[in-house]
């Protein structure tokens, strides 16, 4: 097959490129350039987005033999996946961009020009395996990444590669190492990539501004503090409430639920953010049919989340989830994913949690 | 393998490999005074008056630097600094807008830090600078005028700018010009004495000649500060122990290509011709960009409404053919090109566009080619479309 291999400059999508081309496929690499303005260094533990990074590709390309683009995305990115974020934190939801930028850009911004172009299809350096036109875990728990795609479709999943899905993460940098790979100790990447100082709550704040407004205590429901603007809370947080009213039973309080419109945070013990009825919408099935009746299966809530078995109801778009055992720290936003075993049956985008 | 991109690199000459690999086998520091000083010395100084007779210049006018972009700077900073040094009101550097990145961003530097103020002159739809902007530009004011720099002929469209008249106009005032002929020397005729330039930026792997090996010509009467302070080479303009096989292979090659210039150039032409002529007949549509006439004999700088460049330059690398899409690159992502921009084409259009650039080895089998790849490469890229890819 032709295949565009996207490489963000760090281990894993080098070695997936190398092993699509050792398979025989004809690989072209490309790196996205998501950024106007990137900057010139890497700093901290990013590890995509800067021009050392797209360097890091263009050398991996280099070992590897195979031509090297850069493809730059920067305005697609902005608008799909970075307003994205400011406007689902502004609706008092918690986004996962990782999840909207499989979704948006690798597979359909650069899938559809790769098609465009002649190309089959897009190989990445995913921790997933594609049994069947099935997505499924990769064989390291650890570093799965099958919840930030379980959002693609069946078409979508169609042209996707994934080389490393058979592999652990340490087996990937050994191969990277005998490879001549620079790579192959590169530290791994997390935070958010467009947020080059890692700091969410100062780039929610820069973007949408000082909205001052109430935490209110779930129970009494008495004001206990002020906050600078509710978008910077998530389902969950404990850290950061700044509270200088102490609770009446003295434990610990929880950021419970986050309301927009009258810019209230709600917070309250750690025993009232357990749910066991989580609805969600934007449902999408790729492991099996939509089920007709309720069905027994697993379901994940977010990334490296626990795994909870549960009964789902699927109606439309739509879909219910009783679970078995209650969680905490459900967040609107965030991706229901519901498992059979190691295979994705379906996502969606989770709305209410109680 | 087409390659149709020598406006970037072109190859070099076996003249100028020959006579570098025989100075590269040579000792000597040419500010030495002993036997294998005077030597290299005279290796050099050979160098110094091949190359002033090949571009019209007097051997005395030759400051060799490590290529164009040094060039464009030494010329740009040192005369700024000497012209406001000898009267502080001049702070107004006239230059125009599509320049080279060598002149834009080391203009942009100036007033950035050294309190330059700048006038971008325009430019027409074929991308020439229009003589009456100068003169008035001038007239406003030209007590407070540094320098000009306008560029022999542009680098990505191809055209040749009026630079006789231009420094003539710059001349009435007593303000000195500067021109980047990095693209103009070897493929038109260049006379440093007959143009009234005060200062030329010429490179050496533009004309079949190494990389790493320029030079300024700069007027004897012209005053320029050094950027490189040292042993005082290069009339103390520019410091530094002279690379002795880069000038020697420079120099050759300028000689090379000058001396054969009357018959390559109208043949490059010709070629450059059936290239365009091929390409309007696959893709309907294509627009030429640059001076119809007055153009650099090698460039094709051709528009493809509907494609992203970047793609167009892929899917003809795949097929071995290999060219630019003209603009400069950070990390490899293409902005829209200044130079499409300040002639008036759209952000859109600006990033549709391919430069083919033909030199010395160029053939019809690479015309062919590279006509038989467009056809196909401007179908996909317009499937592809722009959407994909930056502003919609």
């Amino acid at each position: 097959m032709r295949l565009i291999a996207a490489m963000s400059g760090g281990v894993d999508s080098a070695v997936a490129a190398a092993r699509a081309a050792d398979a025989g496929h004809e690989v072209t690499g490309i790196h996205l350039a998501l950024s106007a303005a990137p900057q010139t260094l890497r700093h901290g533990a990013r590890g995509c987005c800067t021009i050392e990074d797209a360097h890091d590709a263009r050398r991996a390309a280099d070992v590897i033999g195979i031509p090297f683009y850069v493809w730059d995305l920067a305005e697609r990115f902005r608008a799909e996946v970075i307003e994205d974020f400011v406007s689902e934190y502004a609706a008092g939801r918690t986004p996962n961009p990782c999840l909207r930028c499989n979704e948006k850009i690798k597979f359909a911004a650069v899938l559809d020009r790769a098609v465009a172009l002649g190309f089959d299809g897009v190989v990445t350096g995913h921790h997933a395996r594609v049994v069947d036109g099935r997505l499924h875990r990769s064989v390291d728990a650890a570093k799965d990444q099958s919840y930030v795609l379980a959002v693609l479709t069946a078409e979508q999943l169609g042209r996707a590669v994934f080389p490393l899905g058979d592999s652990t993460k340490r087996q990937v940098r050994a191969e990277a190492a005998d490879r001549g790979l620079a790579v192959a100790d590169k530290p791994d990447s997390h935070d958010i990539c467009f947020i080059a100082d890692g700091d969410t709550r100062g780039f929610l704040a820069g973007r949408l501004g000082a909205r001052p407004g109430p935490i209110v205590d779930a129970e009494s429901g008495a004001t206990l503090g002020t906050h600078d603007g509710a978008y910077t809370y998530t389902v969950g947080q404990r850290r950061g409430l700044d509270l200088r009213v102490p609770a009446a039973d003295g434990r610990p309080r929880y950021v419970l639920s986050v309301l927009p419109r009258t810019n209230t945070v709600v917070v309250g013990p750690g025993q009232l953010l357990e749910v066991r009825t989580v609805d969600a919408d934007r449902a999408v099935w790729t492991g099996c049919p939509p089920p007709a009746a309720a069905s027994s299966c697993s379901v994940q809530l977010r990334a490296h989340g626990m795994v909870s078995p549960a009964v789902v109801v699927a109606s439309g778009d739509r879909v219910t989830a009783s679970l078995d055992v209650p969680q905490r720290g459900v967040a609107a936003g965030q991706a229901i994913v519901l498992y059979d075993g190691d295979a994705v049956l379906g996502s969606a985008t989770i709305t209410r949690a109680a | 393998m087409p390659y149709l991109d020598h406006a970037a690199t072109t190859p070099v000459l076996p003249e100028a490999v020959a006579a570098m690999t025989t100075a590269l086998g040579e000792l000597g520091n040419p500010s030495s005074l002993h036997g294998a000083g005077r030597r290299a010395r005279r290796r050099v100084e050979e160098a110094r008056e091949q190359l002033a007779a090949a571009v019209g210049a007097r051997p005395s006018e030759v400051i060799f630097t490590s290529g164009g972009t040094e060039a464009d700077n030494l010329a740009l900073k040192g005369i700024y600094w000497a012209r406001r040094s000898a009267d502080p009101r001049r702070r107004r550097i006239l230059a125009s807008s599509v320049e080279h990145h060598a002149v834009l961003d080391t203009v942009d530097w100036l007033c950035a830090h050294e309190g330059a103020e700048v006038c971008w002159l325009p430019v027409d739809a074929t991308g020439r600078v229009d003589p009456g902007s100068l003169a008035a530009a001038l007239a406003r004011d030209p007590d407070s005028v540094a320098l000009v720099s306008v560029m022999w002929a542009n680098n990505e469209v191809g055209t040749v700018q009026p630079v006789a008249e231009l420094a003539a106009l710059a001349r009435r005032y007593g303000v000195p010009l500067h021109t980047d002929a990095v693209q103009a020397v070897g493929a038109l005729e260049v006379d440093f004495a007959a143009s009234g330039a005060d200062a030329l930026t010429l490179t050496g792997h533009k004309l079949g000649g190494p990389c790493g090996a320029g030079a300024l010509l700069l007027r004897r009467d012209a005053a320029c500060v050094p950027l490189l302070h040292g042993g005082g080479q290069e009339r103390d303009v520019r410091s530094g122990t002279l690379d002795v096989p880069g000038i020697v292979g420079l120099a050759t090659a300028a000689e090379v290509t000058t001396g054969r210039r009357a018959e390559q150039s109208p043949r490059i032409a010709a070629l450059r011709d059936q290239l365009v002529a091929g390409v309007l007949a696959a893709a309907p549509g294509t627009v030429v960009n640059g001076h119809p006439t007055d153009r650099l004999p090698g460039i094709a700088h051709l528009g493809f409404p509907g494609c992203e460049g970047d793609s167009l330059l892929m899917l003809l690398d795949a097929r071995g053919v290999e060219c630019s899409t003209g603009s400069a690159c950070s990390a490899g992502v293409a902005q829209p090109s200044h130079v499409l921009l300040a002639m008036g084409a759209s952000p859109a259009m600006a990033r549709g566009s391919l430069r083919f650039s033909l030199g010395h080895t160029s053939t019809t089998q690479d015309v062919q080619a590279a006509v038989a790849a467009i056809g196909p490469a401007v179908e996909r890229a317009q499937r592809a479309g722009t959407g994909a890819v930056g502003p919609a």
